[in-house]
């Protein structure tokens, strides 16, 4: 018999749940999922698929219907604020578009698993949570649910060489870099006495001890590999050759841009006491990356690969803007991850066009005079890559006006001014597609698209077409987010 | 009509038109002709509206008209639409020339014609943009997208090294404009807004002015293109077809000049002065020494190409005269070689359609054949020689008289490239035209026909009667010229007393 305790059992208070309902339901929804795949067995795949599709489709239903203000919850674990409702939106929707035009190249493959659909939604909630995270472990926990489900999907095609190997790549790559994050973690941790932002925000409000600020070091290059900045880049034309198309499309998509938005929660909300400290850091890797970017791409001919090095070139772009570390740089970055993600994904679904008789085409060769037979991808793409160039007027160069804009106000002309020159040769292999499509002499089509890639090009046509005339109802909404963060 | 204006209306037209032959399906002669037909249709309905909107137009006010302002990125940063004295008349040109393009591609153009006749009319559209933009990045927008169908222009319909010379145009002058949007992004932060009529009013610290018109030099050098950023042009009018190089000298190369006169003058005055050496010495090392080069060209779109260069030169030097002489001047040469490049280059493209060369000496004693052709052709010489009588002297009097006053050597080594302009010219007529007829692929030559008279005649008379009667554009021009040489007054006394203490 248990003796009667003299003290109550302490009570502990149940977290609110409200704010978290997006990821709640997509976590519920994925095991639900996971039992339909294991009892059913293969013969799931569409059904699970079609079933994670309207999962993220009522997740993302549910975070347009959150209330406007912040939420916190979880003790400050779990922030809801309309920054991260602006990732979440831009991740739901880069996820659910990848898994739309992921299905009909994997059957056409013989490898259409119920596992990946499911994979699909457990990173979305891990990239939803990265985005949220209000505290340094929330942020790691996030960060590799994410990760581990996507170090799976990069493997996907188990016979394919190339697709073993990128997965590896990723993996053990991905892990030194998660290491180097929660080393960081720990000494921002031991230097500080919280993982909170709030809290590190505080007590670095003095002035940042050397301990923390090798915290910071650490905890900004695990950031950067996970954004695929220079130096830690190394690992993205490597896996983005080498992992399925679809998949491609879906790491150069959701994956950054929660990426992204955990290197700006984490900059300008945990450290932006330290703003002097990090800047160099940040202006250091950008403007590596838009270098490297323009220049190691022009040699490329493989599109999945170029794609690789024009990533790494805009994620340089948008870290001009959180170099400025400013309210107008964060929203400069935030439009930019908006312009960049409908680019990416319109992109994506031309290469994923290119097959013929049934062989995945991937080479910038193959798009030769494809404007004979495909006016729409030619369009499609052509639009995609000048937009990236950042040629007016179509939607790539407002997401790089405004970065500028936040740069030069913040006195970062020089680094402005040496991004936009370095942007000039890029042009030259955006333009070489351009070239490819409509200038030389074309050969066979290609084999009929499914319908899906043919709405993701016509959407990314249109709104990379129209963004000009009606650019304030995204700028507000990046102005919205931006001030909630600070 | 909608709260839009008479200016939303000429930038809506032409992708009106263009989004008609879009939806046109089917490759057969019916469907091409219909193509062409309405292209031509659309570019005429606009020179007509652009034409309404000059009668509505008060040359004698110096403000800028018919303004209209719609909501787009922020309170700061409106769609703002306007014309002055300086703009309607490229706004005029731009429209009135199109339709000769489209007329002059109606033969020649036979594959994708439907792309064809969609980039020029979207052409059109961002050319009269850049005219009317009154907001900067506006006109950083407008600017720079007239490189995409420019590109695709030269790289699709153009001849054999179409690809070197369409990535060799987009580039160098993306380079050029890069610097310029940083400039104008200092310049909105500085100014709190990018309305180019409250930045004209706003006077920049010189300090700043001078960063801000070097970004702004780099855009519009290479576009004049001044030397030795001129390299691209000769490229790119060689290898692009009639139509574009139509464009390309009646329309892009004024570009930098209005770039020059809209923000470098006005709004950095004390730069202006302070750069208005290094401009003299660019402009008079164009005007020799491309007029030399173009001497010794043997293909004739190149040796056009370069007086164009040389030509530009003088519109350069009588801006940084800073003299109302040398600024309207300078106006008028870019309106008057406009007309007078634009038919010339039509010109040539008579000649190269029957031929498909552009060698010079393939041809030869072409007058007893074409005779005329040979009347078009010689007057178009003289007046890019610059013959009075022609528009083309008008210009090139103007700023040498500016010229004159404001440094005597300018004008002095200017002066040669008048010259020069005669013996290029008159060397070139002389090897095309005259001469005993016998290359026995020229002896069945058959002179103009009725569609290149029709082509041809109103910009022969049109360059004929601007040099008789050139006041309706100068008219146009003083007004606005008054109010930059008000801008600029005090810098200029600046300068002078600088130089008199120093003396």
């Amino acid at each position: 018999m248990l003796p009667e305790s003299a003290v109550p059992l302490p009570v502990f208070p149940v977290p609110a749940l409200g704010p978290a309902l997006p990821e709640i339901v997509l976590a519920a929804g994925a095991l639900v999922l996971v039992l339909i795949g294991a009892f059913r067995g293969e013969r799931s795949t569409a059904l699970v698929s079609a079933g994670a599709i309207g999962l993220m489709l009522v997740s993302l239903a549910l975070v347009f219907l959150a209330p406007a203000e912040t939420q916190v919850t979880f003790f400050g674990a779990f922030v809801n604020d309309a920054f991260a409702r602006f990732f979440k939106v831009l991740v739901l929707i880069g996820s659910i578009t990848a898994l739309m035009m992921s299905h009909d190249h994997f059957r056409r493959l013989g490898i259409d698993r119920f596992e990946y659909p499911i994979l699909i939604v457990l990173a979305t909630i891990g990239m939803m949570v990265m985005v949220s995270a209000g505290d340094l472990i929330a942020l790691y926990m996030g960060l590799e649910l994410q990760s581990l489900a996507a170090y799976v999907i990069a493997s996907l095609h188990r016979d394919d060489g190339r697709s073993t190997e990128a997965g590896l790549k990723y993996f053990v790559l991905g892990a030194l870099s998660s290491g180097l994050l929660l080393y960081g973690a720990s000494l921002v941790y031991g230097f500080t006495g919280t993982v909170s932002f709030e809290g590190i925000q505080l007590a670095l409000a003095g002035g940042a001890s050397t301990g923390a600020i090798f915290g910071l070091v650490f905890v900004a290059a695990g950031v950067a590999f996970k954004i695929s900045a220079v130096p830690f880049h190394m690992w993205t034309p490597d896996v983005y050759e080498g992992a399925p198309t679809p998949v491609t499309a879906f790491f150069a998509s959701a994956p950054k841009m929660a990426a992204m938005a955990l290197a700006v929660r984490l900059f300008m909300d945990a450290f932006p006491t330290i703003v002097d400290e990090w800047r160099q850091i940040v202006i250091f890797i950008s403007l590596a990356s838009v270098i490297l970017g323009s220049f190691a791409a022009i040699g490329q001919t493989n599109l999945k690969r170029l794609m690789a090095y024009s990533s790494i070139g805009n994620v340089g772009f948008a870290l001009v803007g959180l170099a400025a570390g400013t309210e107008a740089g964060v929203q400069g970055v935030l439009i930019y991850m908006a312009i960049y993600l409908v680019l990416t994904l319109g992109g994506f679904a031309c290469i994923l066009g290119m097959r013929r008789g049934g062989v995945v085409l991937e080479d910038i060769s193959d798009l030769a005079g494809v404007h004979k037979h495909h006016p729409g991808l030619a369009f499609c793409l052509a639009a995609v890559v000048l937009s990236l160039a950042g040629i007016p007027p179509l939607a790539g160069f407002f997401a790089k006006l405004y970065v500028f804009l936040a740069a030069v106000e913040a006195g970062l002309a020089i680094l402005a001014v040496i991004a936009v020159v370095a942007s000039v040769p890029g042009a030259y292999y955006y333009l070489r597609i351009v070239k490819v499509m409509y200038f030389d002499e074309p050969v066979a089509p290609f084999d009929p698209m499914p319908a899906p890639l043919g709405g993701v090009m016509v959407v990314s046509s249109v709104f990379n077409l129209i963004f000009w005339l009606v650019p304030a109802p995204l700028f507000a909404a990046a102005l919205i987010a931006a001030q909630s963060l600070s | 009509m909608f709260g839009f204006g008479i200016l939303f209306g000429l930038l809506v037209l032409p992708l009106v038109g263009a989004a008609f032959i879009l939806v046109q399906r089917g490759e057969d002669e019916a469907t091409l002709s219909n193509v062409r037909w309405a292209a031509l249709a659309t570019t005429v309905v606009t020179f007509l509206l652009a034409l309404v909107a000059w009668a509505r137009f008060d040359t004698a006010l110096p403000g800028f008209q018919l303004v209209e302002s719609h909501a787009w990125i922020s309170p700061e940063i409106a769609f703002k639409l306007g014309v002055d004295g300086f703009s309607m008349p490229f706004v005029l040109l731009t429209a009135f020339l199109m339709p000769f393009c489209i007329l002059a591609s109606f033969e020649t153009i036979t594959k994708r014609v439907k792309e064809y006749m969609v980039a020029f009319l979207v052409l059109e559209t961002l050319m009269i943009g850049v005219f009317v933009a009154l907001d900067l990045f506006l006109f950083y927008i407008f600017f720079e997208a007239v490189l995409i169908p420019m590109f695709l222009i030269i790289g699709i319909w153009g001849g054999k090294r179409r690809i070197y010379a369409s990535f060799k145009f987009f580039l160098y002058t993306l380079l050029g404009s890069v610097l310029m949007l940083i400039a104008m992004i200092a310049m909105y932060w500085t100014a709190g807004t990018s309305d180019i009529e409250r930045l004209l009013a706003f006077g920049f610290d010189p300090s700043l002015q001078w960063w801000l018109w070097l970004a702004f030099f780099a855009s519009f050098a290479v576009k004049m293109p001044m030397w030795p950023v001129h390299t691209w042009l000769p490229d790119a009018h060689v290898e692009a077809p009639t139509a574009g190089s139509v464009i390309l000298a009646g329309i892009l190369l004024k570009m930098g000049g209005y770039g020059f006169v809209r923000f470098s003058l006005p709004m950095f005055p004390d730069a202006s002065v302070e750069f208005a050496p290094l401009v003299f010495t660019l402009s008079v090392i164009a005007i020799i020494y491309t007029s030399l080069v173009a001497l010794m060209q043997e293909d004739m779109k190149k040796l056009i190409a370069y007086s164009s260069v040389a030509h530009m030169g003088f519109v350069t030097m009588g801006l940084f005269t800073m003299t109302p002489q040398g600024i309207e001047g300078a106006m008028f040469q870019m309106v008057s070689h406009g007309l007078i490049s634009g038919a010339l280059f039509l010109c040539v493209g008579v000649i190269y359609d029957r031929m498909h060369t552009r060698e010079i000496a393939a041809f030869g004693g072409l007058t007893s054949r074409m005779p005329l052709y040979a009347i078009v052709f010689l007057t178009l010489t003289m007046a890019n020689v610059g013959l009075p009588g022609t528009s083309g002297f008008v210009g090139e009097f103007l700023t040498m008289m500016g010229a004159f006053q404001a440094n005597f050597w300018v004008a002095f080594f200017a002066a040669f490239g008048v010259i020069l302009s005669a013996a290029y010219a008159l060397w070139l007529y002389w090897r095309v035209m005259n001469g005993p007829l016998e290359k026995p692929a020229l002896a069945a030559l058959p002179d103009l026909t009725r569609r290149e008279i029709v082509l041809l005649a109103p910009l022969v008379l049109l360059v004929i009667y601007y040099g008789v009667q050139p006041q309706p554009i100068l008219d146009a021009f003083a007004a606005p010229t008054e109010a930059v040489l008000r801008a600029a007054a005090p810098a200029l006394e600046g300068a002078a007393t600088a130089l008199a203490g120093a003396q």
